[in-house]
C-alpha cells in the first residue's frame, strides 16, 4: 500500500484490520505448522527413495541371492552380504551378553539399591557423559587402548581358559569380533542403563513392600518380584541397545579388521553392515560396486527399523510413556 | 548352616554383584576421558595446532583449522535448517497434533531417531551429492538438519505439552488470535525446553563421522565456501587414527578432546539455560 491513498481510506482499513487479520493470521499460522508437519513426512518419503536409488544397479544385478553369498569381490565384481550380515549379529550380540548384566545391575543400583545414595547424582552423569562422547572418539580410545590391551591380555587369557571352545581359538591380533562386541558394549550401555532404570522404577512401590512385608530379602523381592513385572520393558530397552549396536559405524570400522571373513572364532577380523560402506566407500569404483555398499545399507536400515518399532512398542506397552532416552 | 543365613548370604552377594557391576559400567568412562585428555592435550597446546591447515603427510607440524572451519559451518548450517522446522514441527504436535496426523509424524520421528547415523549419509549423498555431482559442505548439513530434526521437536513438543493450559485459555480470553497465543505467551514459556533440544541436537551433530564420509568428504585445504567439499573435526580424528605418522595421530588425539570438549560445553551450556529459565 502506498503512502499517497493510505490517508482516504483509512476508516476502511481500521474496520477490516479488526476482523480480517486475526481470522488470516490464526488461518496462515495453521497452515505454516501443517506445512511443517508435511515436510517431514516428504523427508520421509524421499528418505526411503534416496536408499533405494544408489542400491538398484546391485539390487538388480543380485536380487535376493545378494543376501546368502559369502563372496565380497570387488575385482570380479561378485557381492555378497553374509560375511557382514553375519558380523553385525555377531558383534551385536557379544555387545549385548556383556551390556545387558551390566547395564542390569546398575539399573538395579540407579532405580533400587538404598545403599551409597550420594553415588546416584555422578554416576547418572557420568552414564550420560557416556552417551555424548562422539562414537569416533571412543573409536580412537580402542584403536590405540583397547586393540594392545585385548591383543597382549584378554585374548591370551580366554585361549588358556576357554581355548577347547571353537569361539576362542586361532591366532588374536586385537582386532575383530571379540574387540569390537566389547566396544559396542560400551557404547550401548548407557541407552540399557537409562531405560532399564525408568522401566524399573515404573514397577509400583506396593509391590516391592507386599513382598519385603511378607519378609522376602532385598534379592528375593527384586528376583521375584521387581524383574518379572518390568520384563517386557525390560526386553524393549534390549531391543533399543541392540537397535544402536546394529548400526554403529566408526567405532567399530577401525577395530573389527575390515575383512569379509565368516569364522567361528571371535578373533578373527571380519566386517560388519556398516562399516563395509564406511570402509570402502572412498575407493569403490563403478555402479555395481558403489550399488553393492548401498544395498547393505538398505538391508542395514531395514533390520534396525524393525528392531527399534518392536522395541518402541514393548517399552511404550509398559511405562505407558515414550522412552526418554533416544 | 541355616536356611536364613543362606538367604541373607545370597542377598549380600546380589547386593556385590549390584555395586561391581556399577563400577564395570563406570569405569570405561573415566579411563576414556582419561586417555583423551592425556594423550590431546600436548597436541592441543601445540603452536599451530589451531591456526594451520594440515600438513602433507610425513612433514612435521601442521593443524586442524580446517576442521574446525568445517564443523562450525556444517553444524552451523545445519542448525540453521533444522533447529526452526523442528520446533515449528513441535509446535505442530503440541497445538495441533492431537490427531492421526500427529501420530503419523511422531512415529515418523521415532523412526528417524532409530536409525543408523550412516543412513543419514546416505540420504544426503543420493539427495544432494548425486544431483549436484559433487561432495559439498551443504550435503553434510542437510543429512546432519535431518538427523537433528527428531531430537529438537520432541524436545520442542515435550516442552509446550507442560505450559499449563490456563496460561492459552488466558491470552484467548483476552482477545488474542491463536497464533499470537501460541508465539507470545506458550513459546516463551517453553523456550529453555526448546533451546536445550537444539543444543543437544547440535552437540550430537557435531560429533557425528559418518554422515560426512559420503557428504563433506573432507578437505584439506582450508574452505568456506559450503557447496564445496569440507574437512570436520570428526573427519580428521578417524582419518589421522589410520594414518602411521605419529605426529598425524597426535593431531588425531587433540581434535578428539577439542571434539569432547566442544561436545561437553554445549551440553553443559542445555543444563545451566534450563535451570536459568526453571528459575
Amino acid at each position: 500500500m502506498s503512502q499517497g491513498t493510505a490517508g482516504r481510506v483509512a476508516p476502511k482499513l481500521v474496520a477490516t484490520s479488526r476482523q480480517r487479520p486475526l481470522i488470516s493470521g490464526d488461518r496462515l499460522f495453521r497452515a505454516i505448522a501443517y506445512g511443517a508437519a508435511a515436510l517431514i513426512m516428504l523427508i520421509a518419503a524421499v528418505f526411503i527413495v534416496a536408499l533405494f536409488i544408489p542400491a538398484l544397479p546391485a539390487i538388480t544385478k543380485f536380487g535376493l541371492g545378494f543376501f546368502v553369498s559369502r563372496t565380497w569381490d570387488p575385482v570380479r565384481v561378485q557381492f555378497g552380504a553374509l560375511p557382514a550380515i553375519y558380523g553385525t549379529l555377531v558383534t551385536s550380540a557379544i555387545a549385548l551378553l556383556i551390556a545387558f548384566p551390566v547395564g542390569m545391575g546398575a539399573a538395579l543400583f540407579l532405580a533400587e539399591d538404598a545403599r551409597l545414595r550420594l553415588l546416584r547424582g555422578p554416576l547418572s552423569f557420568a552414564i550420560e557423559l557416556l552417551a555424548g562422547i562422539p562414537s569416533v572418539v571412543i573409536g580412537l580410545w580402542a584403536f590405540f587402548i583397547l586393540t594392545p590391551l585385548m591383543r597382549d591380555n584378554v585374548d591370551p587369557f580366554l585361549k588358556q581358559t576357554l581355548g577347547f571352545l571353537p569361539f576362542f581359538q586361532g591366532s588374536a591380533s586385537g582386532y575383530g569380533f571379540l574387540t569390537a562386541g566389547v566396544v559396542l558394549a560400551i557404547m550401548v550401555l548407557p541407552i540399557m542403563i537409562a531405560l532399564s532404570r525408568d522401566v524399573i522404577r515404573a514397577v509400583p512401590l506396593a509391590l516391592r513392600e507386599a513382598s519385603l512385608a511378607l519378609g522376602a530379602t532385598d534379592a528375593e523381592t527384586i528376583w521375584s518380584v521387581v524383574l518379572p513385572y518390568a520384563r517386557v520393558g525390560i526386553t524393549g530397552a534390549v531391543l533399543l541397545s541392540l537397535g544402536r549396536a546394529l548400526g554403529e559405524t566408526i567405532a567399530v570400522t577401525m577395530v573389527i579388521g575390515n575383512r569379509p571373513e565368516i569364522s567361528a572364532s571371535l578373533f578373527s577380523t571380519g566386517y560388519t553392515l556398516p562399516s563395509v560402506i564406511a570402509n570402502e566407500f572412498t575407493e569403490a569404483v563403478g555402479n555395481v560396486y558403489l550399488g553393492a555398499l548401498f544395498y547393505l545399507g538398505l538391508v542395514l536400515v531395514v533390520i534396525t527399523i524393525v528392531v527399534n518399532v518392536l522395541a518402541r512398542l514393548l517399552v511404550w506397552r509398559f511405562t505407558g510413556s515414550e522412552p526418554t532416552a533416544a | 548352616m541355616s536356611r536364613p543365613m543362606v538367604r541373607i548370604l545370597v542377598d549380600r552377594f546380589f547386593g556385590a554383584l549390584i555395586a561391581v557391576s556399577v563400577m564395570l559400567a563406570a569405569v570405561p568412562v573415566l579411563v576414556l576421558l582419561l586417555f583423551v585428555v592425556i594423550k590431546g592435550l600436548p597436541g592441543l597446546l601445540t603452536p599451530g595446532f589451531f591456526t594451520d591447515p594440515p600438513f602433507p603427510q610425513g612433514v612435521p607440524g601442521g593443524g586442524v583449522f580446517n576442521a574446525i572451519i568445517g564443523t562450525l559451518v556444517i553444524v552451523g548450517i545445519g542448525s540453521l535448517l533444522a533447529v526452526p522446522i523442528g520446533s515449528l514441527i513441535g509446535i505442530f504436535l503440541s497445538e495441533y497434533g492431537r490427531n492421526q496426523l500427529g501420530d503419523a509424524v511422531r512415529f515418523i520421528s521415532d523412526v528417524l531417531t532409530g536409525l543408523p547415523s550412516i543412513a543419514f549419509g546416505i540420504f544426503g549423498y543420493t539427495v544432494v551429492v548425486l544431483t549436484t555431482h559433487h561432495f559439498s559442505a551443504i550435503s553434510a548439513s542437510i543429512a546432519l538438519a535431518v538427523l537433528m530434526l527428531p531430537v529438537i521437536l520432541r524436545a520442542t513438543e515435550s516442552a509446550l505439552v507442560l505450559v499449563p493450559q490456563s496460561l492459552r485459555e488466558a491470552g484467548l480470553a483476552l482477545g488474542a488470535p491463536r497464533w499470537r497465543v501460541t508465539l507470545e505467551i506458550v513459546v516463551p514459556a517453553a523456550l529453555g525446553g526448546i533451546v536445550t533440544g537444539g543444543l543437544l541436537a547440535m552437540a550430537r551433530a557435531a560429533g557425528e563421522t559418518a554422515p560426512l564420509l559420503f557428504t563433506a568428504f573432507g578437505n584439506d585445504i582450508v574452505q568456506t565456501n559450503p557447496f564445496q567439499p569440507m574437512g570436520a573435526l570428526a573427519l580428521t580424528v578417524f582419518r589421522n587414527a589410520l594414518v602411521p605418522y605419529t605426529n598425524l595421530q597426535d593431531q588425531a588425539w587433540a581434535a578428539a578432546l577439542l571434539l569432547v570438549m566442544l561436545v561437553a560445553t554445549t551440553n553443559i551450556l542445555a543444563r545451566v539455560y534450563v535451570r536459568r529459565i526453571q528459575r
